[in-house]
């Protein structure tokens, strides 16, 4: 069976989810769902460990070889986030049937869980696969999932959220569409391995120009970058808490993925980065999205808001690394990525224990909490103290590592406006410190007490990863290192 | 173009649904005449039928006027204008339209026009692409409606209220009055296309057609009677988490053959293991999961108009609560 694990990491969750139908009792789905998301990251965790012994592990879908089938390549890449995303969407699911008994009704769970499944097939599909093709099809599997579970959340506003993302995804999608088949057009092929080779022959040509242009835009609107991020915030505000903190963590993080595939992998790296100027674009717009999200984070009166401002901001630090392209700013991209999944699932994860107790996340809702819900709010902090980037925690490590690419590439000014950047983290991290810890609880809310253990385990398993990877660096900085060297290794 | 332009321009959504069912059906002879049979189909099937009575459906809800609008949208403009743009100057440098050198002609395509007798034995190329060299895209397609079909669950679905026989039966003579022509000719026509769906279905393999277009017309089918004989009598006959299970179902035969595949030693969706002639076995795999297509795509087109159409009795009834009548012709 091990040959097969590559199509059963996908299958897995995506035969399960028609299978939840079968099942009625809300409980009952909620551990079949946590049993195949367990499974499904055992068998990342296996992938993850075969290729990075034995390096890229081919399968073919269907029996047919590559470019007239399917085939699915994995190489440390993707094997890494396979591995994030399996494991963040275990950790949520523990957290989830406790979560949604206050945010859904009853009668949806299944549905609940059976869109949660199929949005975590999609992503893993999208991640999986070697065809571009493929990708759209699960891409759009992972989204309508997506949009469907973001429009559960039980404020009306929700569904607004929900369809303002709709239309600018499906614009995103048929963008990527769009590109997709013009390079069909092009070379005939559709799995990237021949793209890669079958694209240099005709670049020159301005069809390829536009086939690359649409990617990149599509997957941008999809990655939410400055300043295509603004179905993003309020699509994290008002879907459920437990969609937030799995979107949070893997959605946008996918996005980041097939970017990276598209330059490096299918267009190559030189005729990604001369055909359009894209590193100092992608340049400027990264560091703009640091500090326009981040200084917009300040202003927000909604927690959920505030941290959805600050992964806007993130995802500027990825893309700044992205852009310096040299394997240390791809190693700091992706390192950031695997860190950043783990303090926006955590403080998510938090936040939706603060939901669970007092069911609102404005700021000044949360006064007085840092007594009232002592375990809460430390995992809170911590996450804040991680997003900042201070030592002993994973965002000291992705930010250490950004500053070195960038420094080795003489951008000196650059380093000095990611610093900068950290700064405004502190201010909208201490925003929240304050209003929990030196305020008096308000009013008639003397009774609150700490969440449920059922949410306060899965929170701290998050944190505790917090602090451990950002102490025991072997894993994370082995496997990314692996990952964009194989990356600058297949094109020269 | 001149169908597009009248969409974009004109205000009552009732004819806009019309003129976007007519361009849909205009876009499906186009694709006839690029020799695209297939795609016509679907398009024809899709486009023009199902999705134009599910917005009919739709516009039941919100009424018929769009909402006047005084902002001017200029930055959309100048976005499409680019888009528009670029797309053209992409254009500039393809191969000539049917052209025998475009590199679609010369890489890929040649093994599937040649070769795909003798190594899938179905004689529709598309099919046998479709199926089985890329089947597992289309298995992503058929999970794609799947979670279509739950996400209009999960949003919309209401429980239905219990209403009694007699309610059912007055509710039956006065539609009965009403529509008479129209349930004689539908009650005469409804055995003819859901054969006709059956053909569609497992002719897949010689001709143009298929499970999604099956899938389409049997929903039709249903959707009709619905119409005419009320949502009521519908529901008697078709059981709301019946045809859920079923939609789960068609996922799972799709899946399941993968499976069997796997358990067998081969790839996933490898279907040469379902019998000793490997041909034999694609042809036993291809018209299985073509039956999975059509089940899920039928029951999901049903779930999704039941569901809507569920809602606007919902909102109904909410309305006239006070009135205590809730009538259910559509």
């Amino acid at each position: 069976m091990l040959a097969h694990l590559p199509v059963l990491q996908v299958i897995v969750p995506l035969l399960a989810a028609p299978l939840c139908l079968f099942l009625t009792r809300s409980r009952l789905v909620w551990v079949f769902a946590l049993a195949v998301s367990a499974l499904a990251f055992l068998i990342s965790c296996l992938l993850l460990q075969q290729v990075m012994s034995s390096g890229t592990i081919i399968y073919e879908l269907g029996g047919w070889e590559a470019p007239w089938g399917i085939e699915y390549r994995i190489d440390p890449l993707n094997a890494l986030l396979l591995l994030i995303i399996t494991g963040i969407s275990t950790i949520v699911l523990l957290a989830a049937h406790t979560s949604i008994q206050q945010e859904i009704p009853e009668e949806r769970h299944t549905f609940f869980y059976i869109l949660y499944l199929l949005s975590l097939a999609g992503m893993l599909g999208i991640v999986a696969t070697g065809d571009a093709f493929n990708v759209f099809v699960f891409l759009e599997i992972s989204s309508l999932s997506g949009y469907a579970l973001i429009a559960l959340g039980k404020d009306r506003r929700a569904l607004w959220a929900a369809y303002q993302y709709l239309i600018m995804g499906t614009i995103g999608a048929t963008f990527i569409l769009i590109g997709i088949g013009l390079m069909y057009q092009m070379t005939g092929t559709l799995n990237m391995e021949d793209l890669s080779k079958r694209l240099p022959e005709v670049e020159h040509t301005r069809t390829v120009f536009t086939a690359y242009a649409f990617i990149i835009v599509g997957i941008c609107l999809k990655l939410a970058l400055f300043p295509l991020h603004l179905w993003l915030p309020n699509a994290y505000a008002y879907a459920p808490s437990i969609v937030t903190a799995f979107f949070a963590a893997t959605a946008t993080k996918v996005a980041i993925y097939l970017l990276i595939r598209f330059t490096f992998s299918v267009f190559g790296l030189t005729f990604s980065f001369t055909a359009l100027p894209l590193q100092i674009l992608f340049l400027t717009l990264g560091l703009l999205g640091i500090f326009a999200a981040s200084t917009a984070a300040i202003y927000q009166k909604n927690v959920k808001h505030l941290f959805a401002y600050s992964s806007i901001a993130q995802i500027g630090y990825m893309i700044v690394g992205f852009s310096v392209s040299t394997t240390t700013g791809l190693m700091a991209t992706l390192l950031h990525l695997f860190n950043h999944a783990l303090m926006k699932s955590a403080l998510f994860l938090a936040l939706a224990a603060v939901v669970y107790r007092i069911g609102s996340v404005q700021l000044s809702q949360f006064h007085g909490l840092g007594r009232q819900m002592p375990f809460t709010m430390a995992a809170i902090v911590i996450g804040g103290l991680s997003l900042i980037g201070v030592p002993l925690t994973v965002g000291f490590v992705s930010k250490w590592y950004l500053i070195m690419a960038v420094i080795e590439n003489g951008w000196w000014p650059v380093a000095v406006l990611i610093l900068l950047g950290s700064l405004l983290a502190v201010v909208y991290v201490w925003r929240l410190v304050e209003a929990a810890y030196f305020k008096p609880p308000l009013p008639g809310r003397d009774t609150i007490k700490e969440a449920p253990l059922s949410l306060l385990i899965p929170v701290w398993i998050l944190v505790i990863a917090n602090i451990y990877f950002g102490i025991d660096t072997r894993l994370s900085v082995q496997v990314t290192q692996a990952a964009s060297m194989s990356l600058f290794g297949v094109s020269p | 173009m001149v169908t597009a332009i009248a969409i974009v321009r004109l205000k009552d959504l009732f004819a806009v649904i019309m003129l976007s069912g007519i361009y849909s059906l205009l876009s499906a002879s186009f694709f006839v005449t690029m020799d695209a049979v297939d795609v016509a189909f679907t398009e024809a099937a899709v486009g023009a039928g199902i999705s134009t009575l599910l917005l009919l459906v739709a516009i039941t809800m919100t009424g018929r006027a769009e909402h006047p609008d005084r902002h001017k949208p200029i930055l959309a403009l100048a976005v499409v204008t680019v888009t528009g743009g670029l797309l053209i100057y992409g254009t500039f440098d393809m191969p000539y339209f049917g052209s025998g050198q475009a590199p679609v002609h010369l890489h890929v395509a040649p093994r599937y026009i040649n070769d795909s007798m003798t190594e899938v034995g179905v004689p529709n190329i598309v099919t046998s692409v479709l199926a089985s060299y890329r089947g597992f895209d289309t298995f992503g397609e058929v999970v794609v409606i799947f979670t279509a079909g739950i996400g209009v669950l999960a949003l919309l679905s209401v429980v239905p209220r219990p209403v009694t026989i007699a309610k059912i039966n007055s509710l039956n003579d006065s539609l009965h009055e009403q529509h008479l022509i129209l349930r004689i000719v539908s009650k005469m026509l409804l055995p003819f296309i859901m054969l006709f769906a059956f053909y569609v279905q497992f002719h897949g393999d010689y001709g143009p057609g298929g499970g999604f277009q099956a899938g389409v017309i049997f929903a039709v089918a249903i959707i009709l009677y619905a119409m005419l004989f009320g949502m009521i009598t519908a529901r008697r006959v078709i059981n709301q988490s019946f045809i859920q299970l079923i939609a789960a179902v068609g996922v799972l035969l799709y899946g399941s053959i993968g499976v069997v595949a796997l358990l067998n030693g081969k790839n996933f969706l490898d279907y040469s293991v379902l019998s000793d002639d490997p041909i034999a076995g694609q042809h036993l795999g291809i018209l299985l999961i073509e039956l999975g297509v059509g089940l899920t795509v039928a029951s999901v087109m049903i779930i999704i108009f039941f569901s809507f159409a569920g809602r606007r009795d919902y909102l109904r009834h909410l309305n006239d609560n006070s009135k205590g009548s809730n009538n259910t012709s559509c």
